[in-house]
C-alpha cells in the first residue's frame, strides 16, 4: 500500500470515529447508541491497524487487533446485554435538548482543533494533523457522558472519551510500550465489567437506571 | 533486596488469592499476615535505600528508592491496622446479617488486592505502569465501596467509579503525551522515571504543558482534591469502616504520591512556577471547601471524609512550595494523617456497629457509655486537628514555616483561617458525640475490648512520631532529596 493511500485511509478511520460521537449525541435510541460505540471502536483500532503497517511494528498490531475485539466486539456486547437485562431501550430526555447538546458538540470540535494546534507543531505531518480529531472525540464523549442520563448512555460517553485517549495516542505515539498497552486494555474491560454490575444493582434498588435518581447523598 | 521489592506487592497478592477459598478465618490470618510482611518490606527496604541507593529491575517496571520505601512503610502501616480491625468487623457484619458469607469472602480477597495495586504504583519507575496500578485500584474498590448493596452505597460506587475512571483517563492521556514529548529530541522514547529526570530539560515544553496539566488533574481527581472531589464523601463514608481508612489513609496519599513524581519532571522542563500555581489553587480551595462544609456536617463517616480533603489540600499546598522543610512535612503529614485517619475511621466503624446510625445528632454521651471506642475517637479527632503530641502537629508546622520562609505568606494566612474553621467545627461535632450524660437505658455493647488494640496501637504510633522520629529520619531525609527543589 502506498503512503498516500494509506494516509487516506487513515483520515477516513479518524474521521469516522469523529461522525460516530456525533451520531451517538443525536440519537435516542440506547442500542443504536452502543452500535456507535462499536463502529468508533473498529475505526480506532484500524488506526492503530494502519500506523502498525506505516511503521512497521509487530507490536502495534498486535495491539490493533486486541483493540478491535474489545472495543468492537465484546464491550459493545457487554452493554446490548445490560440493556436487555434493564428492559430500558429508550434515552430519556437528556438535561439540555438535542439540537443544543448537537451546537454543543460542534462548539466543542472547534475547541479541540484550537487546543490541539501546539501539539501538532512539535511533529507536523500527516498523521500527527489528526490529533485535534482524536481530542474532539473525546470531548464529544464527554458531553454524552454530562448531559444524559441513563447508566448505559454513561458508559458509552465514558469509552467515547476513552476511544479519543486512544486516538491521541496512536496518533501521536504510534502505541505506547505493549505491557502498558495490555494493562490498559485490562483496566478498560474491568471498569466496564465493575459498571454492567453495578448498573444491574442500581435496577434493583432504584427499579430504574435512571442517573436523576442519585441524589441521596449530598451535602 | 531486588526480591523484596518483587515480594512487597506479590504477598498481598497472593493473600488475595487465598482469601478465594472457602476458609474465611484462615485467610484472615494470611490476610494480617501479609500486610505484616508487607510493612516488614518496607522497613527493609527503607534500611537499604535511606543512603540514597536504589533497588532496581525488570528494566525499572519495579524499582525502588526512599521516596518508594516510604511509601511503602506507610501503606503497610496502615493496612495492618485496618486488616486487623477489619477481621473483627466483617464477623460483626455477618453476625449482624449485613453482609453474607459470600460477601465477606469477596471483601477479604478485594482488600488486599487494593494494597497490592498501590504497592505496585509506589514501586515502579515506569509512569504507564504506575498509570495501570492506580486506575486498578479503582476497580478493585469500587465493589468494596457497595459492599452493603444499599441504595446509598450503589450510588456512590457509581458516581466514584465514573468520576474516578474519567479523571484517571486524563492521567494516561497526560502519560501518552510525555511518551510523544520523549519521541522527539532525546534520542530513547521512554517512559521510565528515572530516565525523564534526566532528559527533562530537552523535552518540548509546549507539549509537556498540556501533559503535565492532563496529569495532574486525572491524579488529582484520585487524591480528592478540589474541585475534582465530589466522589469522594460519597465513596468513603459508604465504604466499610476498615476499606475507608485504606482509602483515606493510604490511596489518596498513593494519587498524591504520582503528582510529587510528576512535579519532579515538570519543574525541570517548565520551572517550578507552573505546577505551583495549580497546586496552590487546589490546595487552598481544597482547605476551604473543606471547611465550609464541615460546618454544616450531620455525618461523623462524612465530617472524616471532608478531613480527608483538607489534609490533601495541605498537602499539595506543601507541595507546591516544594522547598526541603515543605517536602519533609508533607511525608510526615502523609504518615500521620494515614494512621490517624485509619483509627478515626475503624473507630467509627465500631461507633455505627453499635448504634447503627452515622448521624452525628443521633450519636451521644460516647465518653460515659463506650469509654475506650470514644476515647479512641476523641483522641484520633484530636490527633486530625494537629494537637501535639501527634505527629501533624510537627508536619503542619514545618509546611506552615516553609510557606511563610517562601514567601507565600497570603495563601498560608488564607489555609489558617481554613483551619480555623475545621477546627471549631470538628470539636463543636466532636464534643456532640463526645460529651454529655448517658440516657437511662444500660450499656448495651458486646464487643470484645480485643478489637480496639490495634487502634490503641495507632494512636501511640502517631503520637510517637510526633515526639521521635528515630529510625525513620535518614529514610525520610533521603526520600525528600528524592523530590525537593
Amino acid at each position: 500500500m502506498s503512503d498516500g493511500t494509506l494516509f487516506r485511509l487513515l483520515e477516513l478511520a479518524v474521521g469516522l470515529s469523529l461522525v460516530c460521537g456525533f451520531v451517538a449525541l443525536w440519537r435516542r435510541g440506547l442500542v443504536s447508541i452502543i452500535r456507535a460505540l462499536a463502529v468508533q471502536g473498529a475505526a480506532v483500532a484500524s488506526v492503530a491497524l494502519l500506523l502498525g503497517i506505516h511503521e512497521g511494528q509487530v507490536q502495534a498490531l498486535v495491539a490493533a487487533v486486541l483493540l478491535l475485539v474489545l472495543k468492537a466486539i465484546v464491550i459493545p456486547r457487554v452493554l446490548i446485554g445490560v440493556v436487555g437485562r434493564t428492559v430500558e431501550y429508550r434515552e430519556i430526555e437528556p438535561l439540555i435538548n438535542i439540537p443544543t447538546l448537537l451546537l454543543a458538540g460542534a462548539v466543542t470540535t472547534a475547541i479541540a482543533y484550537l487546543a490541539g494546534r501546539h501539539l501538532t507543531a512539535l511533529a507536523p505531518g500527516p498523521v500527527t494533523q489528526a490529533v485535534p480529531i482524536g481530542m474532539a472525540v473525546m470531548l464529544l464523549g464527554f458531553l454524552l457522558l454530562v448531559f444524559r442520563r441513563k447508566a448505559v448512555t454513561q458508559v458509552v460517553g465514558f469509552l467515547m472519551l476513552e476511544n479519543g485517549v486512544a486516538l491521541v495516542a496512536f496518533l501521536t505515539t504510534a502505541g505506547l510500550p505493549l505491557v502498558i498497552e495490555l494493562g490498559a486494555a485490562l483496566d478498560l474491560l474491568l471498569v466496564v465489567l465493575v459498571l454492567q454490575v453495578l448498573a444491574g444493582r442500581m435496577v434493583r434498588q432504584f427499579g430504574a437506571t435512571d442517573l436523576n435518581q442519585l441524589m441521596e447523598l449530598r451535602d | 533486596m531486588e526480591t523484596v521489592a518483587l515480594l512487597v506487592p506479590a504477598v498481598p497478592a497472593m493473600a488475595g488469592v487465598i482469601a478465594l477459598t472457602q476458609w474465611r478465618r484462615l485467610a484472615t490470618w494470611v490476610g494480617i499476615a501479609a500486610t505484616a510482611l508487607v510493612l516488614a518490606g518496607g522497613a527493609t527496604l527503607g534500611v537499604a535505600t535511606a543512603g540514597g541507593d536504589v533497588v532496581e529491575r525488570f528494566d525499572g517496571m519495579v524499582r525502588v528508592d526512599a521516596l518508594s520505601a516510604w511509601m511503602i512503610v506507610l501503606i503497610g502501616v496502615v493496612a495492618l491496622i485496618a486488616t486487623i480491625y477489619g477481621a473483627g468487623y466483617v464477623s460483626a457484619e455477618l453476625a449482624q446479617g449485613h453482609t453474607t458469607a459470600s460477601g465477606a469472602r469477596t471483601y477479604g480477597v478485594l482488600v488486599q488486592w487494593f494494597v497490592a495495586a498501590m504497592l505496585v504504583a509506589v514501586s515502579t519507575d515506569n509512569l504507564g505502569v504506575m498509570w495501570v496500578a492506580v486506575e486498578a485500584t479503582t476497580i478493585v474498590t469500587a465493589f468494596l465501596v457497595g459492599h452493603r448493596h444499599t441504595r446509598a452505597s450503589v450510588e456512590a460506587s457509581w458516581k466514584y467509579v465514573v468520576i474516578a475512571s474519567v479523571g484517571v483517563t486524563m492521567a494516561f492521556l497526560g502519560t501518552v503525551l510525555v511518551y510523544f514529548a520523549t519521541r522527539h529530541g532525546v534520542p530513547d522514547a521512554t517512559l521510565r522515571w528515572s530516565e525523564l529526570v534526566s532528559i527533562a530539560g530537552q523535552l518540548d515544553p509546549a507539549v509537556m504543558r498540556t501533559a503535565v496539566g492532563l496529569l495532574l488533574v486525572g491524579y488529582a481527581t484520585k487524591a480528592g482534591l478540589a474541585p475534582l472531589h465530589t466522589w469522594l464523601p460519597d465513596a468513603h463514608s459508604q465504604a466499610p469502616a476498615p476499606v475507608s481508612a485504606l482509602m483515606s489513609g493510604v490511596l489518596l496519599s498513593v494519587a498524591a504520591y504520582t503528582i510529587l513524581r510528576v512535579k519532579v519532571v515538570a519543574d525541570i522542563t517548565l520551572g517550578p512556577g507552573y505546577l505551583r500555581v495549580l497546586l496552590l489553587i487546589a490546595g487552598v480551595a481544597s482547605v476551604l471547601l473543606a471547611a465550609g462544609l464541615l460546618l454544616a456536617q450531620a455525618d461523623y463517616k462524612r465530617l472524616l471524609a471532608y478531613s480527608s480533603i483538607e489534609h490533601m489540600g495541605l498537602i499539595a499546598i506543601g507541595a507546591a512550595i516544594g522547598t526541603p522543610l515543605a517536602m519533609a512535612g508533607v511525608l510526615l503529614h502523609m504518615l500521620g494523617h494515614g494512621i490517624a485517619k485509619a483509627v478515626a475511621f475503624c473507630a467509627s466503624g465500631e461507633i455505627l456497629l453499635e448504634s447503627g446510625t452515622t448521624r452525628i445528632a443521633d450519636t451521644s454521651a460516647l465518653l460515659a457509655r463506650r469509654p475506650l471506642i470514644g476515647g479512641t475517637f476523641g483522641l484520633a479527632l484530636l490527633a486530625l486537628l494537629g494537637f501535639p503530641p501527634f505527629s501533624m502537629f510537627a508536619s503542619e508546622l514545618a509546611i506552615f514555616r516553609a510557606g511563610f520562609a517562601a514567601d507565600l505568606g497570603w495563601v498560608m494566612l488564607l489555609t489558617t483561617a481554613g483551619l480555623l474553621v475545621v477546627f471549631a467545627a470538628v470539636l463543636v461535632h466532636g464534643q456532640r458525640m463526645l460529651l454529655g450524660r448517658p440516657a437511662a437505658e444500660a450499656d448495651t455493647g458486646s464487643r470484645s475490648r480485643a478489637v480496639m488494640i490495634p487502634l490503641v496501637g495507632g494512636l501511640v504510633l502517631a503520637a510517637g512520631l510526633g515526639l521521635w522520629l528515630g529510625p525513620l529520619r535518614p529514610l525520610i531525609d533521603s526520600a525528600v532529596s528524592v523530590v525537593s527543589l
